[in-house]
């Protein structure tokens, strides 16, 4: 891991909080989190967890709302929280784009696809029309539209969902942006679509070598894109490290949720769905301690009233460095183990219990 | 039918011997398509669901998988006539339902009850939820007047809900509760079949467990058939023992769902499998191995011509434009519509239906093939079937 300064996008310590007629809604309340060129980070929770939220903030789409915010965006050494309103339009598009979950509503009913996208171009570029038009068909002919210099005349509406999601991401890519944004990529699309998507958006990522952060709920496309995986909860990050740790040996109780609640193309039918009880929490009045306290099966395993009065810090996990959680569980391997696993995936559970004895008694050995 | 027999997993027996509620054969729904301007003439039919057969046991659960525009819903709104089908009949409970009136429905209405996607909108706002769940009780006089609010109450603790919230209003509640109040509504008439289409896809994923967990529970308690219709293929595998998949209107495989799982044999399911992400990849990292579709569903209202995946399939030849593959029965509870079925990487080279069909390998009529074999078409299985690995009709 490199440290801090040297990221490409940093984000530190950002807070976005809404002041509301019935007090402050804090969705985003302390996140931090980095990432590097060419590598992918995958945010996951639920609705209201604050996902969005965040990543429109490093887009600065709350400038001029109500929105405090607060914290650091670092992208490429600049903090994009302090500079102006014309200079964060200038590097929109450019620098930062975004692709948005429902591509119906995020493109101009009125505009050719073409017009939006030679618009996106020219923006940025002192370029006549003609070029951005050039431009625009080779974007659009680069993420998979049949006959392009046709098509780029159509209205958003004669286009199938996975082709205008394909044109969303022609026009988030137009300017070659070091990061980009995918908001829900592919939530709206069919299982065979959102393969193509997912394969596009790996093969621009390889031939840009751009940032990409991929907010979704779904695990498996996290599980298949994400080099690193942020959990969130409330606002705040409850679980953040490499995707394999994260996804293999989770050592959150709403992360085991998250697994648990899923049924899986190949597990034993027979198993039951482990949800998680309860509603996510309301932003304007978080619960106090940990905020997943709640709903949480695990409470009665930390001692004292730890949980309900204490909010956990972001800690380093028992995997080493890079695997941080919010959590009290003492020793939060044996749970997953021996009670979580088991509950929903048997066999995992079994590899699982073998590999944690065998470091077991490595551990002993080398003592 | 006992508790024992519904949570029966195994794939077999269950399937074959159960009486079933719902027989459907040949169902068709085609809509106009109107031309623009004063006339309005018809210039075509969107062919959202053209020839679908299959039957659903009593306290069984069918799961309708495919893609956007494969006519899945159609076929749910079908069942429960809300459309009224163009050709084929729907035989519920040993009476052909396709064509009655609306005043001979309305019984049957208390039988056949749907639970719809969205719980946002197919809650009345302006109602209670006392009144949105005991209407059904007053319009079909099922209980007199003073008994509906007992019953409300009783109904919306057996979904989980604070029966003191009969006083609420549908936007008091979140999504994972109005979705429990639409399947308290569904459930108040006790019907024998209900309809869910994409019950769960509107929810967070913590929330779909529950609601899936409720479902299953229910089923247990009151032994009520399911037709349940979503996309998300790991969903249906864990509520339905038996499972269709559609495309483009038609039914191309319906399995038991070990074999559709473990051995598709029909293309289209194994892109449709392979293309679903999974979370143990973390470990391995990197995307999974998979078939890749080229291009989009082609248009209902002029579909391709013979079997209608070939012009996305992999493995289509001459004959898949020619001639539209019959929907073979190839094992005890398997039937799949494919010249060439087999299990992925093993289908075989030359068609296994020409002889069937009185064609030749190219899909050309051909005399020396002889007459073309009568092929059992309806719903259910049968007890001969195809038998892949010596190319004849045969016996289990």
């Amino acid at each position: 891991m490199s440290t801090a300064t040297s990221s490409f996008l940093s984000v530190r310590d950002l807070k976005v909080h809404f002041p509301t007629a019935d007090g402050i809604v804090k969705a985003t309340d302390g996140l931090s989190f980095d990432l590097e060129k060419g590598k992918t980070l995958g945010i996951v929770g639920e609705s209201g967890s604050g996902k969005s939220v965040s990543s429109s903030a490093i887009l600065g789409l709350h400038r001029g709302s109500s929105a405090q915010i607060s914290g650091e965006i670092l992208l490429d050494g600049v903090d994009l929280l302090q500079v102006s309103d014309e200079e964060m339009r200038r590097r929109r598009g450019l620098d930062v784009s975004m692709i948005f979950q429902d591509p119906l509503s995020a493109m101009h009913p009125y505009y050719t696809v073409g017009n939006q996208l030679m618009e996106a171009y020219r923006v940025h570029n002192n370029v006549s029309k003609k070029a951005a038009r050039v431009r625009a068909i080779e974007m659009l002919e680069r993420v998979g539209i049949p006959q392009p210099d046709r098509r780029v005349d159509d209205y958003p509406h004669q286009f199938s969902g996975g082709m205008r999601q394909r044109a969303m991401i022609a026009m988030g890519l137009i300017n070659n942006p070091g990061l980009l944004i995918a908001d829900e990529p592919t939530t709206a699309l069919d299982v065979t679509v959102q393969a193509q998507i997912l394969d596009l958006l790996q093969d621009l990522q390889r031939e840009f070598d751009s940032a990409i952060i991929i907010i979704t709920h779904d695990l498996g496309v996290v599980a298949e894109m994400a080099d690193d995986v942020l959990v969130m909860y409330a606002g705040k990050a409850v679980e953040y490290g490499p995707t394999k740790d994260i996804l293999v040996r989770p050592e959150m109780p709403y992360t085991w949720g998250l697994l648990s609640s899923v049924p899986d193309v190949a597990a034993d039918t027979s198993s039951k769905l482990v949800p998680i009880p309860g509603n996510p929490p309301s932003l304007l009045n978080p619960p106090t301690g940990c905020a997943f306290h709640p709903r949480c099966p695990h409470v009665a395993k930390v001692p004292g009233d730890l949980c309900r009065t204490v909010q956990p810090d972001l800690v380093t996990g028992r995997q080493g460095l890079g695997h941080l959680k919010r959590c009290h569980l003492a020793d939060p391997d044996t749970v997953y183990a021996n009670e979580v696993l088991p509950e929903f995936d048997p066999v995992l559970a079994d590899e699982l219990a073998d590999e944690l004895t065998a470091a077991d008694s490595n551990e002993k050995g080398l003592q | 039918m006992t508790t024992d027999e519904l949570t029966d997993r195994g794939a077999g027996s269950a399937l074959t011997e159960a009486k079933p509620i719902l027989r459907v054969e040949d169902l068709k729904m085609y809509f106009p398509v109107k031309s623009s301007g004063l006339m309005r003439r018809t210039i075509g039919h969107v062919q959202a669901v053209d020839g679908v057969s299959f039957q659903v046991n009593a306290g069984a659960s069918l799961g309708l998988v495919g893609e956007s525009g494969c006519g899945k819903s159609t076929t749910g709104r079908l069942i429960t006539r809300l459309y009224k089908p163009t050709g084929g009949s729907i035989d519920f409970d040993g009476r052909d339902i396709a064509k009655l009136s609306e005043n001979d429905l309305h019984p049957l209405r208390r039988d056949v009850q749907m639970i719809f996607q969205d719980p946002y909108t197919s809650l009345n706002p302006r109602h209670t939820v006392g009144s949105i769940i005991g209407a059904p009780l007053a319009i079909h006089k099922v209980v007199p007047k003073n008994k509906i609010l007992s019953r409300v109450q009783e109904l919306l603790e057996v979904v989980g809900l604070n029966p003191e919230h009969y006083n609420r209003y549908p936007h008091e509640f979140s999504g994972g509760q109005r979705q429990r109040i639409g399947i308290a509504r569904a459930l108040t008439l006790q019907p024998k079949l209900l309809v869910a289409d994409e019950p769960v896809s509107a929810l967070d994923v913590s929330i779909q467990a529950q609601v899936i967990n409720l479902l299953q529970d229910l089923q247990k308690e009151f032994g009520i058939a399911f037709l349940f219709i979503a996309h998300d293929l790991a969903v249906v595998r864990h509520f339905c023992p038996e499972i269709a998949v559609m495309y483009l209107g038609k039914i191309v495989e319906i399995a038991d769902r070990d074999t559709l799982y473990q051995r598709p044999h029909h293309p289209y399911t194994q892109a449709l499998l392979s293309a679903v992400p999974d979370v143990k990849q973390a470990k391995v990292g990197g995307r999974r191995e998979r078939i890749r579709l080229e291009g989009d569903v082609p248009s209902p209202i002029n579909p391709p011509s013979g079997c209608r995946f070939r012009t996305r399939c992999p493995i289509a030849q001459d004959i898949c434009a020619r001639v539209e593959p019959p929907l073979l029965q190839v094992g005890p509870t398997h039937k799949v519509a494919c010249h060439f079925p087999g299990e992925m990487g093993k289908h075989p080279e030359k068609p296994i239906t020409p002889r069937l069909l009185g064609v030749d390998d190219s899909g050309s009529a051909d005399l020396a093939a002889g007459p073309a074999t009568e092929l059992p078409t309806g719903p259910g299985y049968s007890d001969t079937w195809f038998d892949l690995k010596n190319n004849t009709m045969g016996k289990a």
